[in-house]
């Protein structure tokens, strides 16, 4: 049921407030509830005595480079660690391929490939244990010129330059069902000649060409109108992790008992209607996982005052 | 297909208001355009903008554009880098392997095509397994007037002088490095180098323009065993090249 409601989400609709609560979390916004005034004011004056840290931006960042300079150095030095690209590779022999770049060949080409299966095996494995949408934060180069683009974005929206319009959510499963039907329709894998992913990864590795311009324009349209348009409202790459993600056991966590409702979480996030927990009354239980459209970037853990969100893996706490 | 077909859905409306309803628009607005720009990657496609001689065990050109899942693993294992990536220009062919032939031809050096073995979705099909079995297209003698070994020219020099950046590997000097076809000299009292250079065994040859036993001058004939490799277009020192690939044509096509 949980994992229903955080597809739907996921997909497109809004999240709501919960119908119930356990009796934890019931005497837990009880306990909070009391605590009002220059108490309150008194918290979050103390959560916020430290500035923040960019701990786990910087890992990831680090990450993100880190595995697209084994692409490109793999090539460039010939020492055949890593062959091919984000689409498709082989890392030490064994057959990687993209899920969502497969997907896409096979609905075009309408053949089963054995070796494209066994690939997506692999990935789909690597990235499940992973989180998912971890992909798209950790390891999408295209995802890391957004957050570039954003953070223009952000610094021009605060002198009133530029305004974010955003858009439905649900737009980005219309689309993932139009470029499926248009993959299978024409015969051609339509989404790939624009994917961004796809194309900043080669450009990387086999160097840039023309489709950068279409790169640099969805970027420029993101700085000026819309707030990280192709990873919120359109990447079907970000989608199908998703769907992986949404039963992984890697995740990030909330525990309401510190958290001060302040929502500089949900201010920082890609997509944040998976932290609706993180309002007041908006969490059914004390520990509450994040939904599956969660990229796993840690940017609002590095940004909570006051640690009630973490890394988790599903199930250690109980081994250890 | 058009574009309408393909346009999106408004997403369900729960409560419209002035400013959700806006959003909506914008939404399928943004959809529209988004679709759109994928769609223009029809035009290079249907209209052959930009015929490409695809590399070794290339499927149909169709199928081929449908399987590639454009990754370049092919670029990375040739040795002579023969392979080339498609740009924003080819529509769908971006990021779609491509030979081109007068600047970098495919010489087969590395033997077991190995394109074909690395490419992940069999849009190189493995059926293919040896040089001989490959069909890219067929050399033809485009600029007959032109050929130095038709006016009964030798050729000294290289066949490509600088700045040509192509390479080939010539067994006889190193079998496992590229030489510059710019470094290598040739001393040929009759011009044969695209007979003399072809990797493929009985694909080409030299034969005689008239009875006369006296006459050097020579034409260079292509045989059914030709499999397009494109080795005759690149080592052509004529300037443009007077031998060239036709695109995916098979013997006996017109």
């Amino acid at each position: 049921m949980k994992l229903l409601t955080s597809l739907k989400i996921m997909l497109g609709a809004a999240p709501q407030r919960p119908a119930s609560y356990t009796p934890e979390a019931l005497a837990m916004q009880e306990a909070k509830r009391q605590v009002k005034g220059p108490e309150r004011a008194r918290q979050i004056r103390e959560a916020h005595a430290e500035k923040h840290s960019n701990k786990w931006r910087n890992i990831r960042w680090a990450t993100l480079i880190t595995v697209n300079m084994i692409f490109v150095l793999s090539f460039g030095f010939d020492v055949q660690l890593v062959e091919g690209s984000l689409t498709a590779s082989r890392v030490i022999g064994f057959h990687f391929a993209d899920l969502n770049s497969a997907i896409q060949v096979m609905l075009a080409y309408k053949v089963i490939l054995i070796n494209l299966v066994i690939g997506t095996g692999t990935v789909l494995f690597l990235w499940w244990l992973l989180g998912g949408r971890t992909f798209c934060s950790w390891t999408c180069p295209y995802h890391l010129l957004a957050e570039i683009a954003e953070k223009v974005h952000l610094a021009l929206a605060k002198r009133k330059m530029v305004v974010d319009y955003p858009l439905h959510r649900g737009s980005r499963s219309v689309l993932y069902v139009v470029f499926a039907l248009l993959a299978v329709v024409s015969g051609y894998t339509v989404f790939e000649s624009i994917s961004p992913t796809g194309i900043v990864s080669r450009a990387l590795i086999y160097g840039p060409g023309l489709a950068m311009v279409w790169v640099l324009g969805l970027l420029a349209y993101e700085i000026i109108f819309i707030r990280r348009m192709w990873c919120r409202y359109i990447c079907p790459i970000g989608l199908t992790y998703g769907f992986v993600g949404a039963v992984s056991p890697l995740r990030v966590t909330y525990n309401m008992e510190n958290c001060l409702n302040e929502g500089d979480c949900r201010k920082v996030c890609l997509v944040p209607h998976v932290l609706e927990c993180t309002k007041k009354t908006y969490a059914e239980d004390v520990n509450v996982a994040i939904g599956a459209d969660c990229t796993r970037c840690g940017l609002c853990i590095d940004a909570c005052p006051t640690g009630s969100l973490k890394f988790e893996v599903k199930g250690l706490n109980k081994l250890l | 297909m058009s574009e309408e077909d393909a346009a999106p859905k408004p997403p369900p409306v729960p409560h419209a208001n002035n400013k959700t309803r806006r959003m909506v628009m914008r939404s399928i607005a943004m959809g529209g355009a988004v679709v759109g720009a994928s769609l223009f990657g029809f035009f290079p496609v249907l209209r052959k903008w930009t015929p490409r001689l695809r590399p070794p065990g290339a499927i149909a050109e169709a199928d081929f554009l449908a399987a590639c899942i454009k990754c370049g693993q092919c670029v990375q294992v040739c040795p002579v880098r023969a392979i080339y990536l498609g740009d924003l220009d080819e529509g769908f062919g971006v990021g779609v392997p491509y030979i081109p032939a007068r600047d970098q031809a495919c010489d087969f050096s590395c033997d077991a095509v190995q394109c074909v073995l690395a490419c992940p979705t069999g849009a190189l099909s493995h059926t293919v397994s040896k040089k001989e079995e490959v069909r890219m297209g067929l050399a033809r003698l485009d600029r007959p007037n032109a050929c130095l070994a038709r006016k009964g020219e030798g050729y000294k020099g290289a066949a490509r002088p600088a700045p040509f950046k192509g390479v080939h590997r010539y067994p006889e000097i190193d079998r496992w490095k590229p030489v510059k076809l710019a470094e290598y000299k040739y001393d040929l009292e009759l011009c044969d180098l695209c007979v003399r250079e072809c990797p493929v065994p009985n694909a080409i040859s030299l034969e005689p323009m008239s009875k006369d036993p006296a006459d050097k001058c020579k034409t260079p004939v292509v045989h059914q065993a030709c499999v397009g490799c494109g080795m005759c277009e690149m080592i052509c020192p004529t300037e443009p090249a007077s031998i060239v690939i036709d695109i995916r044509r098979k013997w006996g096509d017109a």
